[in-house]
């Protein structure tokens, strides 16, 4: 009995540990009074108001971010989900020429410095003329190497009797992979957007590289430049911080399960 | 952090077999076209966004070029000047000290792991508090860390409180100190990530091995050392190779909490690329430094591979 009271203290001493910036953050986006650094800190609730968010929404960009990054994630979702269950098609269910050559290269990419993409995708994309647009934002990722793995999987453990019988049936390649093989691989896909969500909702090296216009920053990028510029309004930056970061806490608390099991289904089979 | 798949230890035994699943379509032209169609747009773009930079970017390195001028040849000259600029080496030794991070980071997760992996009522929702900092953009870390270490800051408080120090310090302005208050950032936001990697690994080893240990009389840290340890051995060495490469290209917690600063103290290698690259458009000379960074990367993994070859995959 004593041995499980230490362990949940355990427990609980690290939650607070991994808890309390973010904590400490929501009470002073709650505070119009008192110092924000001291010590000890100012734990109390005087002059709790909501005015910090209608004052940072209002009076900052902040709606403006949030947009982008909802349309950026949006975008970039749907499509990572659209090209990685073609792509993860054929290199489950199919035999064909060069299979894998194929399927050793997408695996090497893993690899490949990403560090040299961000030069060279700069200057990619200057010559495409897509420097501080959207697309340039989303597009370099979208092939997920990950997602096509993940997707694979699901794909392989699809019996074989279903294809057989809907090409009895007289279905066509394009037919069986809409109709027959993509709704049966739903539980991957939601992993797969979450997890993609996720990224994209937190980016913020590469728009701030290829984005030249602040006013098209997604919420992470933003907040980040909003700190630089209004060094001293803590508390506004602090209601922002919330508003930036509440959502993705959210989808991970309602998605956990996809979140876990996500992260280790890699290549096994 | 990137979001990056990991893939179980235990993978490449089995591959060979998963490329020709038995029932999968025989191979004909038709199927070739067909196949080939799904994977295109794929492919395309792993083309111009993976492949096409390494390439390029290699080619880059012997060029100088600042996006508005043409780029001109220089030959070697920019790996020359490598050996002798002084930022090169600050930037290449603060990588090397960030890797100091990996055993502690590997060590705090593994007990972190075993620690949530029992059968307790309420330990998903501790899981799930572990792993918050992980979905939390490095921005919103980095704002929130800025805080936690201020002058004033709640780590000062603490610190003062545990008579731990004696004034409070400066943790993000101080050429010493400053490197390693990033790396408990990274600690900090790592943790849950690394845990979930060691709870999979965990809940792979059959419970009977450790029921069996414990019925021949081991100890609980007898079992842990001698039992669950080994058996986790293909996790660790996988979790540390990811973990030391993530150290040596350290970029995200540096550029929002301190961006080099105080005084070159936690100037890392690629904060060091994207100054060249981006703030003086020296796209050659960061190219250069680039490839310097992926050789150093790809030593490392092949070092790691070995290792994960030779102690991992016998194991199950």
């Amino acid at each position: 009995m004593t041995r499980k009271f230490v362990v949940y203290l355990i427990l609980i001493g690290l939650a607070i540990f991994t808890a309390f910036p973010f904590l400490w953050t929501l009470l002073v986006s709650f505070k119009t009074r008192g110092p924000i650094f001291s010590i000890p800190p100012d734990l109390s609730l005087t002059g709790f108001s909501l005015a910090n968010y209608s004052g940072v929404w209002k009076t900052l960009p902040l709606p403006r971010y949030a947009l982008n990054s909802l349309y950026i994630a949006a975008m970039g979702v749907s499509l990572t989900l659209v090209i990685c269950s073609l792509a993860a098609y054929p290199l489950a269910r199919m035999q064909f020429w060069g299979k894998n050559v194929v399927f050793y290269a997408i695996l090497g990419t893993l690899i490949l410095p990403e560090h040299i993409g961000l030069i060279v995708n700069f200057i990619t994309m200057m010559r495409f003329r897509l420097v501080d647009t959207y697309a340039a934002v989303y597009l370099p990722s979208i092939a997920s190497i990950f997602g096509i793995f993940l997707l694979r999987q699901a794909y392989l453990s699809i019996p074989q009797e279903l294809e057989d019988a809907a090409r009895i049936d007289g279905a066509g390649d394009l037919t069986i992979w809409w109709r027959i093989m993509l709704p049966l691989t739903v539980p991957a896909l939601a992993t797969l957007a979450i997890f993609q969500f996720v990224a994209f909702w937190n980016s913020f090296l590469w728009p701030v590289i290829i984005l030249k216009t602040p006013d098209k920053y997604p919420l992470a990028a933003g907040l980040l430049y909003l700190r630089g510029l209004f060094a001293y309004n803590t508390r506004y930056i602090a209601a922002g911080i919330v508003i930036a970061t509440l959502p993705v806490i959210v989808v991970f608390l309602f998605t956990q399960r996809y979140f876990m099991r996500g992260l280790t289904a890699g290549a096994i089979k | 952090m990137p979001v990056r798949p990991v893939p179980k230890p235990s993978a490449a035994r089995g591959l060979g077999h998963a490329l020709n699943p038995s029932g999968a379509r025989g191979s004909g032209r038709r199927t070739t076209v067909v196949a080939y169609l799904f994977l295109l747009p794929a492919l395309a773009l792993l083309a111009i966004f993976t492949f096409y930079p390494v390439i390029f970017g290699t080619v880059l390195s012997l060029f100088e070029y600042d996006v508005i001028n043409p780029p001109r040849y220089v030959g070697l000259q920019q790996f020359q000047r490598l050996l002798s600029d002084r930022y090169f080496w600050i930037a290449l030794t603060n990588s090397a000290k960030y890797v100091l991070v990996v055993p502690v980071i590997q060590l705090c997760s593994i007990l972190l792991a075993v620690l949530v992996n029992r059968p307790l009522r309420g330990v998903g929702a501790f899981r799930a508090a572990y792993y918050i900092p992980v979905i939390t953009s490095w921005p919103v870390v980095g704002i929130m860390w800025t805080w936690m270490y201020d002058q004033q800051g709640v780590v000062n408080w603490v610190l003062r409180g545990l008579d731990l120090v004696a004034r409070p310090i400066s943790w993000l302005n101080h050429p010493t100190i400053t490197l390693y208050a990033v790396m408990f950032v990274t600690l900090w936001k790592g943790l849950g990530w690394y845990m979930v990697i060691y709870l999979s690994g965990l809940q792979a080893i059959p419970v009977e091995y450790e029921e069996a240990a414990m019925i021949d009389g081991a100890s609980r840290s007898r079992v842990f050392w001698h039992v669950t340890i080994p058996l986790l051995r293909p996790y660790v060495l996988l979790a540390s190779l990811l973990s030391t490469m993530a150290a040596v290209k350290v970029f995200e917690e540096i550029y929002v909490m301190t961006r080099g600063g105080p005084f070159f103290s936690t100037y890392t290698m690629f904060m060091y690329i994207f100054d060249k690259a981006f703030e003086e458009l020296n796209m050659g000379y960061a190219a250069a430094l680039a490839l310097v960074l992926a050789a150093i990367l790809l030593v490392l993994s092949v070092i790691n591979f070995r290792m994960f070859r030779r102690g991992g995959l016998e194991w199950y």
